[in-house]
């Protein structure tokens, strides 16, 4: 949680956390699990008039943010989502509405947006490989010209809602360098398999680009210039992801000592215990630390901060391992029904480990931390 | 709030201002560090150290910058931490007085700022702003670290004076130091909590002896006192007699803020140590062609990882407590934080250092990452232990039940400690 939030922004998140606890509590997050989508495309409307589609574009574009700083307010959003390990294509659609809204072309942007800020269509970004780092040197999908087309092929797994999605931007490389695409969900040649999924209602694809063909007015930006775009779109990505494991590891951990007051053994309440209470000062260090770097690095991208691209590295590179671990802390502290379906608790431990696992683990990060630290020394 | 400063001849100046100022003013009256050891500066010996930070301290101060957060009226400049931050910003990389940082000017003097008297505020503050005399806490004593309420070393009443007896331990520097806060037992008949009081101790008298304590890596920075009928006057009593648990409890705070690297008036950045072990890892890899090694960079980017989120969390709890978010006791949390984080450090350097850590030559930097590594705990024992810490979390911040305690609810005289334990059992 941002310790230094203006009215608006409260607000934003007292309505979010109010219509999520009214929409999908719990047990409608486990209905869900049944649901082919993952998500009520009703509900998710209903969000988007709250403003979870438009914090991230601009006023011009016809989005709009709360406090003037977009992903602040989006990240409030994303914390609230993930104490209620909440269904929606958070991320997915507003990473892509992101970039439509600073790269688009007046006629791409014109003809997408609409549809994404209001939640009538779902946008997906295809960029993990299998088998590969998210990094510019390591993109294989390609993209050929073909007279006034380009021509897509490759593989793109696990792409995040890309079963749900109207809209695909598909991050390719090939001989005019790493460029960006946005593409119908209906184009001839694509082939998309859903996955099989950790997270009960977050839904992951396989898509297989067959010489997909598109226009050139589907090229997002510049030809051969997404490497910035590309950067941009992963700290954002990097932002909401550990916007949403602190904000479901917060929740787990609010409950677990609740749980050590109320529970009893030999007599005595477990937050009695010397054992146990250590264990509870470490994951309260952990947690606020977690909450600290989250927030220092929400900032530094939101400011553009010349060391955004390293402080949220190693936001996600903490983040990441020590949220998981803190929840299996507290799977450990309520014993035996903790590692039941019937128990919460692994609907939070999904959902971080959902996150943990895609656009670059913690020992990605830290592989990246390190060679930024050693361009860093060298430069002076 | 207007300060009028003698440095600025005016109201208070802007940051900006202040800041160009400093930034000038450093440059013409310090001397670069150029490698010399931060704390050490460019002394040649322990005894020249002290010479130095007190004449550097004198400098600060006749220029203006000294206590830049203390009050006016003690000799500070009534300002706000961001200009002791900006202080710290532009002087970074010049040699300061670092030996006043701890516990000098971010653990003893806040105390007497929140318990001396007028007169006592008036006659010690000032005097070390200007450099001249500097402080050290008598507070471990040999029979137990952890429990400081457990203090056996006791201070009688004589008439006008206090007569001190007892031992105490781990201060810093001691024989380096001019004065003292002693915490020492004035009342046998009342809990352990209720018999306490805070004294001011002249270091350099008759029936104090100083020994030095020779450390694993060599270091003697650490010190034994032994006390026998040391006289202390009765009006060098810090706070009220017998109410010395409420006065030590308050400099275990500022010590944790200070430990944390939370203090306001701290003169040194606040996390400079830790970017340094990082760095010198880095470095260390660098020789190796480390950061070719990925199994390195993992290291490298851990340590990184570990340096920035302590930073990012002291600024967390720092705001948390001054605005109510989390009570003060949650100065513990960075604390804890640091221990750790310097013991993985620690762990890190030693890894990324191999042999070369314990087979090395003069020149070579790797031979002190395997002494450090030998003193690895430190940082989790010095400023009370980490176990103590999460005592201290889990209890006043989740607000936990207690440990049972023995010694809580009878007169002092009557509790078991460690004097009556013989020294050899058979």
């Amino acid at each position: 949680m941002d310790l230094d939030l203006t009215p608006d922004q409260q607000l934003l998140r007292d309505t979010t956390r109010k219509f999520l606890h009214a929409t999908v509590p719990l047990t409608a997050v486990r209905a869900l699990a049944e649901n082919a989508a993952g998500f009520d495309p009703g509900w998710w409307q209903r969000g988007a008039e709250l403003g979870w589609t438009s914090l991230l574009v601009d006023e011009r574009r016809g989005g709009g943010s709360i406090s003037g700083e977009g992903l602040r307010d989006l990240a409030l959003v994303a914390e609230e989502m993930g104490a209620m390990v909440s269904p929606g294509p958070l991320i997915a659609t507003n990473v892509v509405a992101q970039t439509l809204s600073r790269e688009a072309s007046e006629e791409l942007a014109s003809h997408v947006l609409p549809g994404l800020l209001s939640g009538e269509t779902i946008a997906a970004w295809c960029v993990s490989e299998p088998g590969h780092d998210i990094s510019p040197d390591e993109m294989t999908l390609q993209a050929r010209r073909d007279g006034a087309e380009f021509v897509l092929d490759g593989v793109k797994r696990p792409v995040d809602t890309g079963g749900q999605a109207d809209w695909l931007l598909v991050t390719a490389t090939g001989s005019d360098g790493l460029s960006q695409f946005l593409v119908p969900s209906s184009a001839p040649g694509l082939r998309i398999t859903p996955l099989r999924g950790l997270d009960l209602v977050r839904r992951h694809v396989e898509i297989g680009f067959d010489r997909v063909r598109v226009p050139a007015s589907a090229v997002v930006g510049v030809l051969g210039g997404a490497f910035l775009s590309l950067e941009a779109q992963l700290q954002t990505v990097l932002v909401l992801q550990c916007a949403e494991i602190v904000g479901a590891t917060d929740r787990v951990f609010d409950f677990t000592v609740q749980y050590a007051f109320d529970r009893s053994s030999f007599g005595r309440a477990l937050a009695s215990y010397q054992a146990l209470k250590h264990r509870f000062a470490d994951m309260k260090l952990w947690l606020e630390s977690a909450q600290a770097i989250t927030v220092d690095a929400t900032r530094a991208v939101q400011d553009g901060a010349p060391d955004a691209g390293e402080v949220v590295r190693i936001a996600k590179a903490y983040v990441a391992e020590r949220c998981p671990e803190l929840i299996q802390d507290c799977i450990q502290m309520h014993g035996g029904i903790g590692v039941t379906w019937d128990h919460d608790l692994h609907l939070y431990l999904r959902r971080v480990v959902v996150n943990r696992q895609t656009y670059g683990d913690p020992m990605h990060q830290r592989d990246s931390v390190a060679i930024l630290a050693d361009r860093i020394g060298e430069q002076r | 709030m207007t300060v009028t400063t003698a440095a600025s001849r005016g109201p208070a100046e802007d940051l900006g201002t202040f800041q160009a100022r400093a930034k000038e003013w450093v440059a013409g009256n310090l001397v670069p560090l150029d490698g010399a050891d931060p704390f050490l500066g460019h002394a040649t010996d322990d005894a020249d150290q002290v010479v130095r930070a007190k004449v550097i301290q004198r400098k600060l101060f006749d220029a203006g910058f000294a206590g830049l957060c203390y009050p006016v009226e003690y000799g500070g400049r009534g300002l706000r931490a961001e200009y002791q931050d900006a202080f710290i910003g532009v002087s970074y990389g010049y040699e300061l007085p670092r030996l006043f940082n701890m516990p000098t000017f971010t653990i003893i003097l806040p105390t007497i700022l929140d318990f001396g008297t007028e007169e006592q505020k008036k006659r010690f503050i000032p005097a070390a702003l200007k450099g001249e005399e500097l402080w050290v806490q008598f507070l471990s004593e040999p029979t137990g670290g952890s429990d400081l309420a457990g203090a056996l070393t006791r201070a009688d009443r004589r008439g006008d004076e206090f007569v001190l007896n007892g031992s105490k331990i781990w201060s810093t520097y001691a024989w380096k130091s001019d004065y003292a806060l002693c915490v020492a037992r004035t009342n046998w008949d009342v809990p352990k909590h209720k018999g306490l009081s805070v004294l001011i101790v002249k270091v350099h008298q008759p029936g104090i002896t100083i020994t030095q304590i020779k450390h694993v890596d060599g270091t003697d920075e650490f010190c034994q006192e032994f006390f026998d009928d040391v006289a202390v006057p009765a009006d060098q009593v810090l706070g009220q007699v017998d109410d010395g648990w409420n006065v030590a409890s308050r400099l275990l705070l500022h010590e944790r803020e200070a430990m944390s690297g939370s203090s306001v008036y701290a003169m040194a950045p606040r996390t400079a140590a830790h970017e340094n072990d990082q760095v010198s890892a880095a470095a260390l890899a660098q020789d190796s062609g480390g950061a070719t090694d990925p199994r390195v960079r993992q290291l490298i980017g851990e340590a990184r990882v570990l340096t920035r989120v302590h930073a990012a969390l002291v600024g967390r709890i720092a705001t948390s407590i001054r605005t109510g978010r989390l009570p003060a006791a949650a100065g513990s949390i960075p604390r804890l934080s640091n221990g750790m984080m310097r013991v993985r450090l620690a762990s890190i350097a030693l890894e990324i250092a191999g042999d070369r850590a314990i087979a090395w030559n003069d020149d070579d930097p790797t031979g002190d990452l395997g002494v450090a590594y030998l003193g690895r705990q430190g940082p989790c024992i010095g400023g009370g232990t980490t176990e103590i810490t999460r005592n201290i979390i889990s209890e006043r911040v989740l607000g936990m039940p207690r440990e049972h305690a023995e010694d809580l609810d009878r007169p002092f005289r009557d509790v078991r400690t460690n004097a009556a334990v013989p020294r050899h059992r058979r």
